[in-house]
């Protein structure tokens, strides 16, 4: 890409904000009330993430690894890929980071209880409840209608969100490595919400 | 002179509301006598959304058409739709450019573009090929604010191509300077994009009343007095405006009518507007 200085974020958004917020609108519509079991399954993958038990984590990997593979192929690949052709690459890197919460997360011996640090628990708290809690808000307080609300489990940002603080929550600081793998794409994802977002406000 | 862009705006996924609104944008579109669609496999489901499009149109045709006659809506026949593409691609052209045809839904494109000159020394000789066999009627390239100007001015003096795209209006106008008469001399044609800078300079303009001498030029709105700039123009053919809206559409249209600015006008149009 020559020039490439030139380019602003908003050159590479090729759809209006109408028409994302009408996607999530029909995606909700479609699987409506499914958000509500997702919401129950993000609640259980927090407890069992807060539990620190090995058991318990393994749970909250396939929880989370499910909510994963759920938004990368019904919400990335079947929608968002009909108007943003990156969001198969995305889809495919969400199917990866299921496997990896499934093959890590799984793995026997692996998952350390050693507590997080109180700073990382903390965090990953705030995280959590803001993914589960207060991200289906959020599009609410900012005048969507409640048919465009972001839920866990249905759409990435606040599924990435709450995963990083059920990380954060559930990894000690003897984990540093396996926090960084699985924390990657979650990131990566939550920075790539943020920079449509932002070419929106453009 | 007004063409309809399809940037963004027909870029609107399985969303059956807004695929209706689509076509009902190109019914219009078709009915004040426009012709050239413009696309591009960058442009998401927008290639799609036209072929949809226009095979509703003709359906609507074959229901509504009196007899020995065509009715409001489609041209006569697909021959007078213009549909223009692009090859978006550093890998072959040839599958991308048959995939865009399927979505058109058209049996072949009048023009086709080397989209902002991605790998233009293969896919210019393709699509060179493509109309010596009679595949494709006009050959261009396409590049967009301000960018690769050296490049394409390159390419039109050593090339035989039939069209360029670039963005020009009344605030991008670096390619007066040596695009658009180098395009004037060799018979080149001028697709101009970016009219209103994506809506952006239309929100500029319209915080200002429009200057009562824009009735001179049969102007009623900003967006007629923008696009009447870039097609009077004599080197332009002309300009690609998207949008989603009727209304807008209905606007856009109407600055193909009336009185169009000489070179005086047009240089007191842009100097009201570049003190704005």
């Amino acid at each position: 890409m020559s020039e490439w200085w030139t380019y602003r974020l908003s050159d590479f958004l090729m759809f209006s904000p109408r028409t994302y917020w009408r996607l999530i609108e029909l995606y909700n519509r479609d699987f409506w009330p499914l958000h509500i079991a997702a919401l129950m399954a993000g609640g259980a993958a927090l407890a069992l993430a807060a539990s620190r038990r090995a058991g318990a984590l393994r749970g909250m990997a396939v929880l989370l690894a499910a909510a994963w593979l759920w938004v990368g192929y019904t919400f990335h690949w079947q929608r968002y890929a009909t108007i943003n052709w990156a969001a198969a690459h995305v889809a495919v890197a969400f199917g990866v980071q299921a496997a990896l919460l499934l093959g890590l997360g799984l793995q026997r011996g692996h998952l350390n209880p050693a507590p997080a640090g109180a700073g990382m628990r903390t965090a990953g708290w705030l995280l959590a409840v803001a993914g589960l809690g207060l991200y289906p808000l959020a599009g609410w307080l900012a005048g969507r209608p409640w048919t465009q609300a972001e839920v866990f489990g249905m759409v990435p940002e606040p599924t990435a969100l709450a995963s990083l603080g059920l990380l954060m929550i559930s990894h000690g600081p003897q984990q540093q490595m396996r926090f960084f793998v699985l924390a990657a794409i979650p990131v990566l994802s939550l920075v790539l919400g943020a920079a449509t977002l932002w070419t929106f406000l453009d | 002179m007004i063409g309809l862009g399809s940037w963004i705006t027909f870029n609107v996924g399985n969303d059956r509301a807004a695929r209706e609104q689509c076509a009902e944008v190109m019914r219009h579109f078709f009915e004040a006598g426009g012709r050239l669609i413009d696309s591009s496999p960058m442009y998401g489901s927008s290639q799609g959304v036209i072929g949809e499009g226009l095979q509703q149109l003709q359906a609507q045709q074959r229901v509504k058409a009196p007899p020995g006659g065509s009715a409001a809506g489609l041209p006569a026949s697909a021959g007078a739709i213009f549909s223009a593409d692009k090859v978006w691609t550093s890998s072959a052209g040839a599958p991308q450019i048959e995939a865009s045809r399927r979505l058109w839904q058209v049996p072949r494109f009048d023009l086709l573009q080397v989209h902002n000159l991605l790998a233009w020394q293969e896919q210019l000789p393709l699509l060179q090929a493509m109309k010596a066999a009679g595949a494709l009627r006009y050959t261009g390239i396409t590049t967009s604010e301000g960018r690769r100007h050296r490049e394409m001015e390159q390419i039109m003096r050593g090339h035989r191509i039939d069209f360029v795209q670039l963005s020009y209006n009344l605030l991008d106008r670096e390619a007066e300077e040596r695009l658009l008469p180098l395009a004037q001399e060799r018979g080149i044609a001028v697709l101009a994009n970016r009219p209103f800078r994506e809506g952006a300079l239309l929100r500029q303009l319209q915080r200002h009343p429009l200057p009562t001498w824009a009735a001179e030029i049969d102007c009623s709105s900003w967006a007629q007095f923008a696009l009447k700039f870039i097609v009077s123009h004599p080197a332009v053919t002309c300009a690609i405006p998207a949008t989603s809206q009727v209304a807008h559409l209905r606007e856009n249209m109407g600055a193909a009518l009336g009185r169009m600015p000489d070179e005086a006008f047009r240089k007191r149009m842009a100097a009201y507007v570049g003190k704005l």
